[in-house]
């Protein structure tokens, strides 16, 4: 099961503790890694670690040219694009009332208008292969919301929506399009809380633990996998249990 | 046939899963041959790769049969 030899994917934010975690485990699948983010030494540092089967194609995703070069250059690189992981996400967090309009900008930008521009150009040549995965990592407060992030809970609904309009229109040609929703998972991420945050989190996740990157890829290949072809326009929890949903 | 109408129809085919005989220039996309909506945005991607012309969303909504499709190419190019 969830055998992904011969399949060709991109993950973005493949530099970060999520999405590293997802190429890592596409990767054990079979398939072929396009790996992005923005800073190149870590790609290519996980590159030397993977081996084979590996691209590395740094982008910035703030950046709209360098977005729109992207799936054009996993696509030269790999032959083609079967599945697309929308992973790379930015926090700018701030009370609503105070939040500065640079800060709505980039997350929106980096978060959501990124993986329309990735999605737009990827679903091209999956309409023509009939086959395709989208996969794109919101966040359990996309659903919930959350005091200080007005700005990244937007993003992450915004992902939700576009995913599932998009989800309606394709499905007939066998590409499907989810999203994951992760609740806290060990990351930088979430590295920069402090104990007491810590703590005040765990109180409301049931299982009493944060999540690992490797439970959130399980998700992800799962999703890119030919045994979920009849899964789309859905948003997988993994959130032990803090909000089920 | 001009290589124009050769190479539309070809598309067509190609695209639609059609019989070549059923790919005449009165054809309907979607009445006679059996395309969606998601098809027609297909085919006019396709006759943009194949062409190298843009078609804009405006005059993709009046190409809605094969023979539409070849007088338009015909005129771009001309
Ligand atoms: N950790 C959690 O608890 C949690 C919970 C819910 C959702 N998520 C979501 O999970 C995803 C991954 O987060 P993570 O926890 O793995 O965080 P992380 O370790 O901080 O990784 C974030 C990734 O995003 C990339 N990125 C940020 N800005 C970018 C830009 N302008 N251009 C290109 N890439 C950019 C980073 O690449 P560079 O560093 O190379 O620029 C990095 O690889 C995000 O979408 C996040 O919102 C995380």
């Amino acid at each position: 099961m969830f055998d992904l030899t011969g399949k060709t994917a991109l993950v973005t934010g493949a530099t970060g503790g999520i999405g590293g975690a997802v190429a890592r485990a596409l990767h054990a699948q079979g398939a072929t890694v396009a790996v992005s983010g923005t800073r190149k030494e870590v790609l290519d540092a996980f590159a030397a670690e993977l081996g084979s089967r590996v691209h590395v194609i740094p982008a910035n995703l703030a950046d709209k040219d360098s977005v729109e070069a992207l799936v054009p250059a996993a696509e030269a690189a790999m032959g083609s694009l079967d599945i697309l992981v929308n992973n790379a996400g930015v926090t700018r967090d701030g009370l609503f009332m105070r939040m500065k309009d640079e800060d709505w900008d980039l997350v929106l930008r980096v978060n959501l208008e990124a993986a329309f521009r990735l999605a737009r150009a990827a679903v091209k040549g999956m309409m023509k292969r009939r086959s395709g995965r989208i996969i794109s990592i919101t966040s359990v407060v996309g659903t919930t919301g959350n005091p200080g992030q007005g700005n990244y809970a937007a993003s992450k609904a915004g992902l939700v929506g576009m995913s599932k309009s998009l989800a309606a229109e394709v499905a007939s040609r066998g590409i499907t399009v989810n999203c994951i929703a992760p609740g806290f998972i060990a990351t930088a991420m979430t590295d920069v809380l402090n104990d007491k945050q810590r703590e005040g989190i765990l109180g409301n996740v049931p299982a009493g633990r944060l999540g690992t990157p490797e439970e959130i890829a399980a998700a992800a290949v799962y999703l890119a996998s030919e045994e979920a072809s009849y899964v789309t326009g859905q948003t997988l929890h993994v959130n032990g249990g803090m909000a089920m949903i | 046939m001009s290589d124009i109408a050769a190479r539309v129809k070809k598309i067509v085919i190609e695209h639609l899963g059609v019989e070549a005989d059923k790919v005449i220039e009165s054809a309907n996309f979607i009445d006679d041959l059996g395309a969606d909506s998601l098809d027609t945005v297909e085919l006019v991607m396709a006759f943009e790769e194949e062409f190298s012309v843009e078609i804009p969303d405006d005059a993709a909504e009046t190409i809605r049969t094969v023979g539409d499709a070849i007088s338009f190419l015909e005129k771009k190019a001309a």
